[in-house]
């Protein structure tokens, strides 16, 4: 798949991040991303990229751009906090079988 | 009620023929994602051919098998559309996977899904029970195809001066052998008389709405109807079909004992 049309394709198109619902009930999940011209474009090439496996019964695109990302700059005052405070994890009692998926 | 084996052979003949067409994109589509939807669309056609030639093979009996009956006819025996054996650009008829015209795979694809949403979904009524439930499979991957197609027909035609005259001079190269969906061969004619086949005069005002639809959206022009009726569902094909075969049956026939 070297052809000119890859590259040029590659360029002009934008890119998508697709998210992909495994069953009813759980939530979409970040799945991968690929280069279309349109929501409509990008979600039928997400079908043929990321389904064909029966990953999914929805599929969800969004544009990339349109994601507001933290930087890896920000991960000493985002994230290394959280690290020793481990009362914060839900792990001191049982959950009930019929709970079911949380 | 069982389906006329040749007539059974007919709809298997245009899915794997046209299946192993498009497995030629395999390894060589325009951008990633498209190699593998073409793929998929082939993985489809070919699983669709399978279940036709089980079928087919169990009427037939006398030894016969989905691989023989892949494998091991020859031209004059199958029983495919014309349009489904052609190059991926019908004129110039190329040898090499450079010259292979993605807008000629999406003409066709669109021409032939068009028909086979129409031809499975009154299939699904077929008194052969097994054709029936082969028909409700396949409309529902047929389906997706024509939506793929007619996506990339629009986006062709209503495109770029280069992607619309592409898109056309495909149109105008495949349009004229669509004639051949609409005359009666003996097969269809037969599983028409007893219940398993259908009417294929009856869909053409429906492919007529569908095809013209998606032009007017596309900005491509109908050629004029006309010209040479093909024969391929008859057996007597283009000499394009020998090619594939020769590509598709040397690996079972040189090792007929073979098992994958």
């Amino acid at each position: 798949m070297s052809t000119t049309t890859s590259t040029s394709a590659l360029k002009e198109w934008p890119l998508w991040e697709v998210f992909v619902r495994s069953k009813q009930g759980l939530e979409h999940k970040h799945c991968g991303s690929l280069h279309a011209s349109d929501s409509e474009h990008a979600l039928q090439m997400a079908r043929d990229v990321y389904t064909r496996r029966q990953e999914g019964v929805s599929i969800w695109v969004v544009p990339s751009a349109s994601i507001s990302a933290s930087e890896p700059n920000d991960k000493p005052e985002f994230f290394d906090p959280a690290s020793d405070k481990v009362y914060r994890h839900p792990t001191f009692y049982v959950i009930p079988d019929e709970v079911g998926h949380m | 009620m069982n389906a006329p084996v040749e007539y059974l052979l007919h709809l298997a003949d245009n899915a794997l023929i046209l299946g192993q067409r498009n497995a030629e994109w395999c390894g060589h589509g325009p951008i990633l994602e498209e190699d593998i939807a073409l793929s998929n669309n082939s993985l489809d056609l070919i699983g669709q051919a399978r279940m036709l030639y089980q079928h087919a093979a169990e009427l037939q009996g006398d030894g016969a098998t989905e691989d023989r009956l892949a494998y091991f006819r020859d031209v004059p025996d199958f029983r495919n559309y014309t349009l489904c054996e052609l190059p991926h650009m019908p004129l110039t008829a190329p040898t090499s996977a450079g010259d292979r015209d993605f807008a000629s795979t999406i003409v066709r694809n669109f021409l032939f899904s068009s028909l086979m949403v129409l031809v499975w979904d009154q299939l699904q009524s077929s008194k052969d029970a097994q054709l029936a439930a082969i028909a409700a499979k396949s409309l529902k991957e047929v389906r997706y195809h024509l939506r793929h197609s007619r996506d990339w027909l629009v986006r062709m035609g209503d495109g770029t001066d280069e992607s619309h005259a592409k898109a056309q001079t495909a149109l105008d190269q495949f349009m004229s052998y669509t004639q051949e969906f609409w005359t009666a061969s003996p097969s269809e004619a037969a599983a028409l008389a007893n219940g398993t086949g259908i009417d294929m005069a009856a869909l053409q005002n429906d492919w007529n709405q569908i095809v013209d639809a998606a032009l007017q959206e596309a900005t491509l022009q109908r050629p004029a109807a006309g010209g040479f009726v093909p024969t391929g569902k008859q057996g007597m094909h283009s000499e394009h079909l020998g090619f594939v075969l020769a590509e598709m049956q040397s690996l079972a026939r040189a090792h007929p004992q073979a098992t994958w």
